[in-house]
């Protein structure tokens, strides 16, 4: 199984790979800078994400070598593995931050929600593949996958994490579309759920509540919830074109950013590169997503095609949204930034995510 | 192997327009920093500049004021202020309400002080209230556990420690005004300014440095570390030219009157004392009178906050014969021994200008004339000098300006001529106005430091601005500037008309209206005065019989010792059931006598004449 075709060597997935490990680097500078106030140069959380990030690579390796039709076959357990995990983490989780996320594994704790994120994906594209494309995706054909996009959901919801809720969703929804899900059903479908919103909003909790409202008028409670918010975009404005400079950056020095070493370290780095190193990021990540797209496209085959778009798509909406609450286009929802969060379960899932896309693109020409 | 399904055409369709999508998301999201940080960039910098760096103020202690041997007359103490950390008090509501009773307020009065501040940055403290009285202190002190959040700061606070001694002087401080804040950049709301008196006009000496510490802090505001310091400079002491021990017997010798009484050195300018009663205590004024206080005194009819020594305005009356007297003489009007008759009366166009005196005072000279207080002496002669003649000798004493004392709001009376009554009044002046200026009465009125200053120059043929700080001192003692006399004119009269007059002044107090001022040993110049307030009518009334506030000013003006006077007074009495002989010359003799006592106790050399 773990025979290495020389051919596929040859097709090795150069440019995807330089720019996930590009992004991964400025995603360990930046955490090292997030955690530096605390006297060393170095900081654990470095230590513990390059670690990480090490055990990425090795699970980057395994998910090229492992043909991604075969694993394919396996996509109702390995999702069925990571929907007990979402369920054992409301049971037994460990706490952080006033949500259960993990779930100790031995020494570790691993975040499941981060890896339900590549499961779905493959789990779509399993049951998609068939039909991409042809008139045969009805809507009676979509409501056992719908199930099987909201119960994970839910269960993320519940922790709560409202944020990897909506990056999951959101790749499911890429996956749907690009299945060539009908854009009138779309239509239909947001002129049903839409007027549901205000309801909805009834139904989230206290402090999600406050969030939308500071979005809608963050000066409004400068010095309670909307602060982040505020604090954020003074951040990242600070920065101004050229930046404050590396390590410099005053409004994460001093704390004044939230979870500065992970939701919101795109402000720490633009507060400390300005727009022009924002500008380069935002084309690595533009880059690394169109480099994804053009995997998904040059498939050999409708599942590779689904599953390189969805896993392109969950990262693409993690960093668009992220980016967009931390400057305070969208309100925040607590995602984090693929690749450049901390965050050991996230960068496991995101190399392996690479690994499949590489998988894809490698495979392209094998049969 | 595996059921091949080759690419769909609509699912590469659909990656391309996603493709597309995904790089409209982005340049839209680059448009979004690019607002952000180029667009608005500088205001985000500016902002958390202002995040990181907070600023604790350390005001300066204000300068003290001392009287001409060092006495002190204002200082600044430390006071205790109660302030509150909102943020600090886990249940604000609750401390809100502990607190209020402690400090003597309403819960609402409390929670108004927090309100005040709102907008504040965070964990920065509140002033609840300044200057705590001792138990309120002990109560905070000792209740400290009930009150998370709230402490209490040591601020330099103002003490009179005199009352209302000198108040009108003095002034006092309270808490700056928005519209004070706006105009000067260096001040902030909640500082103390001088409001009034000496304390506005000398702020800039007074004041001192503020000092402060530049502190970061972290977004909980924990303070991490003191920036940058600078020391507060204390404020200088300034040196009055006032005697407290003069002044306070002149308050005495005024008592329950309300009036004025104006002591200067006429060789200088000093102001000795300075008493304008009924008076107030400026003690009330620091950190913030309370609005019933305040009430009582803008309503009350005495007009306690009215500095009578420099904004009352009243026609001088009787006292005013000096300045036409001199100007008579000077003009070749009359000569020493020009005589006029009095029958008690002059009868003037269709108009009858009775002399005080209803026989009439017969036939007198100048010299008999003051001493007297002829009014158809005056009557005659400044008729013939003229309205504008008069007007111009009056402006040498120093009627019609300002003196420039530097208290600030002086008003500067009114020495009507022919061309101030056409501006005025679009008319041209009446001869018959004329007789009733050269009486001090008309339109004429002054300010009874415009008196003393009249009086003095009479005394040495030059007037000088009044002096009220001699010098300003370092806190350390050392000399930071001093304030040298300044003549403000000479007499343009000759020495020959000053000596007539003078003599004729003293001759009033050792045998004509003003022998009530007269001291036993030491030689007095002076002039009464009785200024109306509302026109006699037909018969006169004894005071008694008026409604106090229709009653006539009295006024006694003196300078002492005749030979070579060193002081000169002015003693007005508001609506005195009296004219100036008898009422306002006894005040200035105790004046006098407490002056040449006081000298004697100082230098140990008694001024006596004989």
């Amino acid at each position: 199984m773990l025979r290495i075709d020389r051919r596929l060597l040859a097709h090795i997935e150069w440019p995807l790979l330089v720019l996930a490990l590009l992004v991964t680097g400025v995603g360990l500078l930046t955490i090292l800078s997030a955690t530096f106030h605390d006297g060393h140069l170095v900081s654990a959380y470095v230590v513990r994400q390059a670690t990480w990030a090490g055990l990425g690579l090795i699970g980057m390796v395994l998910a090229i070598s492992i043909d991604y039709r075969t694993l394919n076959r396996y996509a109702y357990p390995i999702y069925g593995l990571l929907l007990l995990a979402l369920a054992l983490v409301l049971v037994m989780g460990v706490s952080g931050g006033g949500a259960r996320r993990w779930l100790g594994v031995g020494a570790v704790a691993l975040q499941p929600s981060e890896f339900m994120k590549v499961g779905l994906v493959l789990l779509l594209a399993h049951i998609l593949h068939r039909w991409a494309g042809e008139r045969r995706l009805t809507i009676r054909r979509l409501i056992g996958p719908g199930l099987l996009i909201v119960v994970p959901m839910l269960l993320i919801l519940k922790q709560p994490d409202l944020g990897t809720a909506i990056a999951l969703g959101m790749g499911a929804f890429t996956v749907l579309m690009i299945a060539g899900f009908p854009v009138r059903l779309l239509v239909i479908a947001a002129l049903v759920i839409g007027p549901l919103l205000p309801y909805g909003y009834h139904h989230l909790k206290p402090y999600q509540q406050k969030r939308l409202d500071n979005f809608i008028n963050p000066q409004a409670d400068r010095l309670g919830s909307g602060y982040h918010a505020l604090q954020s975009q003074i951040a990242i404005g600070s920065g101004q074109v050229y930046g404050k400079g590396y390590l410099k950056g005053t409004q994460n020095q001093l704390k004044f950013l939230p979870e500065q070493h992970t939701d919101f370290i795109f402000s720490v780095y633009a507060e400390e590169w300005g727009f022009a190193g924002a500008a380069v990021l935002l084309v690595l990540y533009l880059a690394l997503v169109l480099r994804g797209a053009s995997i998904a496209f040059r498939a050999r085959d409708n599942l590779g095609a689904l599953l390189a778009a969805g896993l392109t798509g969950t990262i693409f909406w993690q960093a668009v949204i992220n980016v967009g609450m931390t400057s305070g286009a969208l309100p925040v929802v607590g995602i984090t930034l693929p690749f450049l969060s901390y965050g050991g379960s996230s960068m496991l899932a995101l190399l392996l995510s690479v690994g499949l896309l590489m998988n894809i693109s490698m495979r392209r020409h094998t049969f | 192997m595996f059921g091949v399904h080759e690419v769909s055409p609509v699912v590469r369709r659909r990656v391309s327009l996603a493709m597309t999508f995904a790089v409209v998301v982005v340049l839209l999201l680059g448009a979004r920093l690019w607002h952000l940080q180029v667009l608005h960039g500088e205001e985000m910098a500016a902002l958390s500049e202002n995040n990181r760096i907070r600023l604790r103020r350390d005001p300066a202690t204000r300068g003290r004021v001392v009287d001409r041997y060092g006495a002190v007359v204002i200082d600044s103490q430390a006071s205790f202020d109660a302030v509150l950390v909102p943020e600090d008090a886990r249940d604000l509501p609750s401390v809100v309400e502990t607190l209020a009773p402690f400090l003597g307020q309403t819960t609402a009065e409390t929670q108004a002080a927090l309100d005040r501040a709102a907008g504040r940055p965070a964990f920065q403290e509140v002033t609840i209230k300044r200057n705590l009285a001792y138990d309120e202190v002990a109560a905070i002190e000792t209740h400290q556990v009930e009150l998370p959040g709230v402490s209490l700061r040591v601020t330099p606070s103002r003490v009179y420690p005199h009352g209302p001694s000198l108040a009108h002087v003095l002034g006092y401080v309270g808490e700056v005004t928005q519209e004070e804040v706006e105009r000067h950049p260096n001040y902030r709301p909640g500082d103390v300014v001088g409001k009034a008196g000496l304390e506005r006009q000398w702020e800039a000496d007074l004041r001192g440095v503020e000092g402060g510490q530049q502190i970061e802090v972290d977004a909980l505001g924990r303070e991490l570390r003191v920036l940058d310091e600078a020391e507060a400079v204390p404020g200088h002491t300034l040196v009055l030219s006032v005697d407290l021990a003069l002044q306070e017997a002149a308050e005495r010798a005024l008592g329950d009157n309300a009036g004025a009484v104006v002591a200067l050195d006429p060789r200088n300018g000093d102001v000795l004392a300075m008493v304008s009663e009924p008076s107030f205590d400026p003690n009330a004024f620091t950190g913030g009178i309370k609005p019933a206080l305040w009430r009582e005194l803008t309503t009350h009819p005495r007009h306690p906050l009215n500095a009578r020594a420099t904004q009352g305005q009243y026609p001088p009356g009787s006292t005013f014969k000096i300045i036409v007297a001199a100007a008579a003489l000077e003009e070749g009007i009359v000569n020493p021994f020009t005589r006029i008759g009095c029958p008690g009366y002059l009868a003037f166009g269709n108009h009858t200008f009775r002399c005080w005196k209803h026989g009439g005072h017969g036939s007198v000279n100048v010299h008999d004339a003051l001493v007297g207080s002829c009014d158809v002496f005056f009557y005659q002669v400044g008729s013939r000098l003229g309205v504008d003649t008069i007007a111009r000798y009056a402006r040498e004493f120093g009627l019609g300006a300002p003196t420039g004392i530097e208290i600030g709001n002086e008003r500067s009376g009114l020495m009507p001529d022919s061309a101030w009554k056409k501006q005025r009044f679009k008319q041209p002046w009446q001869k018959g106005e004329t007789l009733s200026v050269a009486i001090g009465q008309g339109a004429v009125t002054a300010t009874p430091l415009q008196m003393a200053e009249a009086v003095a120059t009479i005394a040495t043929g030059v007037r000088y601005q009044p002096r009220l700080v001699q010098r300003v001192e370092a806190i350390d003692g050392s000399l930071v500037r001093e304030i040298p006399p300044r003549v403000a004119a000479k007499l343009e009269v000759r020495d020959t008309v000053l000596k007539q007059v003078q003599e004729a002044l003293v001759d009033v107090v050792s045998r004509g209206t003003g022998k009530n001022a007269k001291l036993p040993d030491i030689a007095v110049g002076g002039k009464t005065g009785t200024s109306q307030v509302v026109t006699i009518g037909r018969t006169r009334l004894k005071a008694s019989q008026m409604k106090w506030n229709q009653r006539d000013h009295a006024w006694f003006v003196a300078f002492a010792p005749a030979e070579e006077p060193t002081i000169a007074i002015a003693t007005l009495v508001e609506h005195a059931d009296g004219g100036g002989g008898a009422v306002a010359a006894p005040i200035a003799k105790e004046v006098l006598k407490a002056y040449f006592r006081l000298q004697e106790e100082r230098t140990g050399v008694r001024v006596a004449q004989n």
